[in-house]
């Protein structure tokens, strides 16, 4: 068996100044994750996993359970107060993503890792047009021959099912879903290893989230590419992951097999997360 | 302190300053390094950080040339010579490339080449070439530091998407000793590749925007160009499929001005006056 392309090992992040009992004193006993002894925020707490070549694995909770958490660290958009998270690159190379300098984190978020946020205003830039979206992260993984730019530009918007004659238009010209799918395409731009989708289908109606959920899985079938699908939706993570993690209050509350536990929850909060959803 | 801190309009902690700001500048070629730029006598976007650098590194028995849209007898030019020669005593002003030691400049090269033992000083209105992408300075000052220059790409992108050539006449953005991206000042397409390997220092200044920044001689600057795209300077093409010469002179190797006439004819002209008056007194 190949080895894992995450090894995530007792990730913490807690916001504000900290205390020797923050950890012991939140959680999902305590029914919170603010420390009652200096107020600090627990917002990611020992979660540990492990994500294997071409898996998709789902993070899943209620809002402020700490899922974006996790991405935003693992995408090296904030640090961990403690716990390490070694990404494996397809080179072999092992980069511990709690301490890597900036100019490391840098390279990864540019070649290595791709980012899919809930808001497209997050992940596009709307002054340029869609091309240049796309061209952007070409360009930051060192390509310099603009034909080349172009072809794959077209070839991420055709894969994405925006037309090609829409290169050239800014994406606040296009609709919620094809913006959703430019983020995408953008995302895959540079052959990434690591796709980090966090909410990507919300607030859109069920036709578009079904196209959208149906090019991810074609994508993942087709390049193989280990993916973490961040949701509060269970249908989401029932068509897109394999394993899930269920978080509240900072801590996995449960894991394991999506289908199992959908079908046989055995957390009490995972049980009320299934029933709701039912 | 030595007697040539003293020398000028500046005091010599200024000097002393500002000398030290330009050390840094060319020990790492294209860096913006920040300077307490003083009030001067004319106003801010006047030339006032050329002028201070100039004030700075001149010493008795200089020659200083003063070029503004390479012309050196445009009210600026003989504002700031004037003031300047005022300012040093025992510094002459010439209004010849040859013979200058110190040439400060707004918007040109000269088409001269340079010769070792002179310094090219540019005012510099806007010193930063992500500003045209980025508008917080913060953000860019971090993606200098990360050598993230990929939203200036896209810019180039999108002009030869729309265009099929990169639209920057002047300001054209160029990669310093392989690393950091400089604005070249206003100076057009044509002047950029004078700085390639040039044997004298380039230094770079903006007075309102406080920041030194140079090229320090026999360094490579390279224009921003994609592989398939290559970096062009101006044609000057005419209709007939040749190129445009000077009316004054019939050079076909300088960048021209474009002057319409009453007529409603267009005549062109060697933009660098000190240029086109050699070669008229050398057919003469």
């Amino acid at each position: 068996m190949s080895d894992p392309v995450l090894r995530v090992r007792d990730l913490t992040r807690i916001h504000g100044p900290g205390c020797p009992r923050c950890r012991e004193l939140t959680g999902d006993h305590h029914g919170t994750n603010i420390c009652p002894v200096c107020g600090s925020v627990v917002a990611v707490s020992g979660v540990s996993f492990d994500l294997w070549p071409g898996e998709i694995l789902g993070l899943m909770g209620e809002s402020g359970s700490g899922k974006s958490s996790v991405v935003k660290l693992l995408h090296l958009d904030d640090r961990p107060t403690a716990g390490s998270a070694v990404f494996r690159d397809r080179d072999g190379a092992l980069h511990d993503l709690a301490t890597v300098d900036e100019a490391v984190a840098r390279r990864l978020r540019d070649g290595r890792f791709g980012m899919v946020h809930q808001n497209p205003h997050l992940g596009l830039n709307y002054r340029v047009s869609a091309g240049g979206n796309i061209a952007e992260r070409l360009l930051c993984s060192g390509e310099r021959r603009f034909a080349a730019i172009r072809e794959r530009a077209l070839a991420l918007l055709t894969r994405t099912e925006i037309p090609a004659g829409r290169i050239d238009d800014q994406p606040g010209r296009f609709s919620g879903g094809m913006q959703q799918r430019l983020q995408i395409a953008r995302a895959l731009a540079p052959q990434p290893e690591l796709l980090f989708l966090d909410e990507v289908t919300t607030g859109l109606d069920l036709s578009v989230q079904a196209r959208i959920l149906d090019l991810i899985l074609e994508i993942q079938r087709e390049l193989g590419v280990a993916m973490i699908v961040v949701t509060h939706d269970l249908g989401v993570v029932r068509l897109l992951a394999g394993r899930t993690l269920v978080l509240r209050h900072g801590r996995v509350v449960e894991s394991g097999l999506t289908d199992q536990i959908l079908e046989d929850p055995q957390h009490a909060y995972t049980q009320q997360l299934v029933m709701s959803a039912l | 302190m030595t007697n040539d801190d003293d020398f000028g309009f500046l005091d010599a902690v200024a000097v002393r300053e500002i000398r030290r700001g330009l050390l840094k500048a060319l020990a790492i070629p294209g860096y913006q390094v920040p300077y307490a730029s003083r009030e001067m006598p004319v106003a801010r976007g006047f030339g006032t950080g050329g002028m201070q650098v100039t004030l700075a590194i001149a010493v008795p028995g200089d020659q200083l040339k003063v070029i503004d849209q390479g012309a050196d007898d445009s009210v600026n030019a003989v504002a700031l010579r004037r003031f300047i020669g005022n300012a040093c005593p025992g510094m002459a002003t010439t209004t010849r490339t040859a013979e200058a030691t110190l040439i400060q400049t707004r918007h040109r090269t000269p088409e001269r080449s340079l010769v070792p033992g002179q310094v090219m000083v540019y005012q510099v209105p806007y010193p930063d070439p992500l500003q045209i992408v980025e508008p917080s300075e913060a953000e860019r000052r971090r993606m200098h530091a990360h050598g993230d220059y990929a939203r200036l790409w896209v810019k180039l992108y999108e002009d030869v998407v729309r265009y099929r050539e990169v639209a920057l006449s002047n300001r054209y953005p160029a990669r310093v000793h392989g690393r950091y991206i400089i604005d070249p000042s206003p100076i057009p397409r044509w002047d950029l590749p004078k700085l390639h390997r040039s044997p004298v220092p380039h230094l770079f200044a903006a007075g309102r925007e406080k920041k030194l920044y140079a090229v320090p001689p026999h360094t490579d600057v390279v224009p921003l160009a994609f592989d398939d795209v290559p970096f062009e300077v101006e044609r000057f093409a005419a209709a007939d499929g040749g190129r445009h010469r000077c009316a004054r002179c019939g050079a076909g190797d300088t960048f021209l001005d474009e002057i319409p006439l009453p007529d409603g004819t267009r005549r062109w002209q060697c933009n660098d006056q000190d240029r086109c008056d050699e070669r008229m007194e050398a057919m003469a």
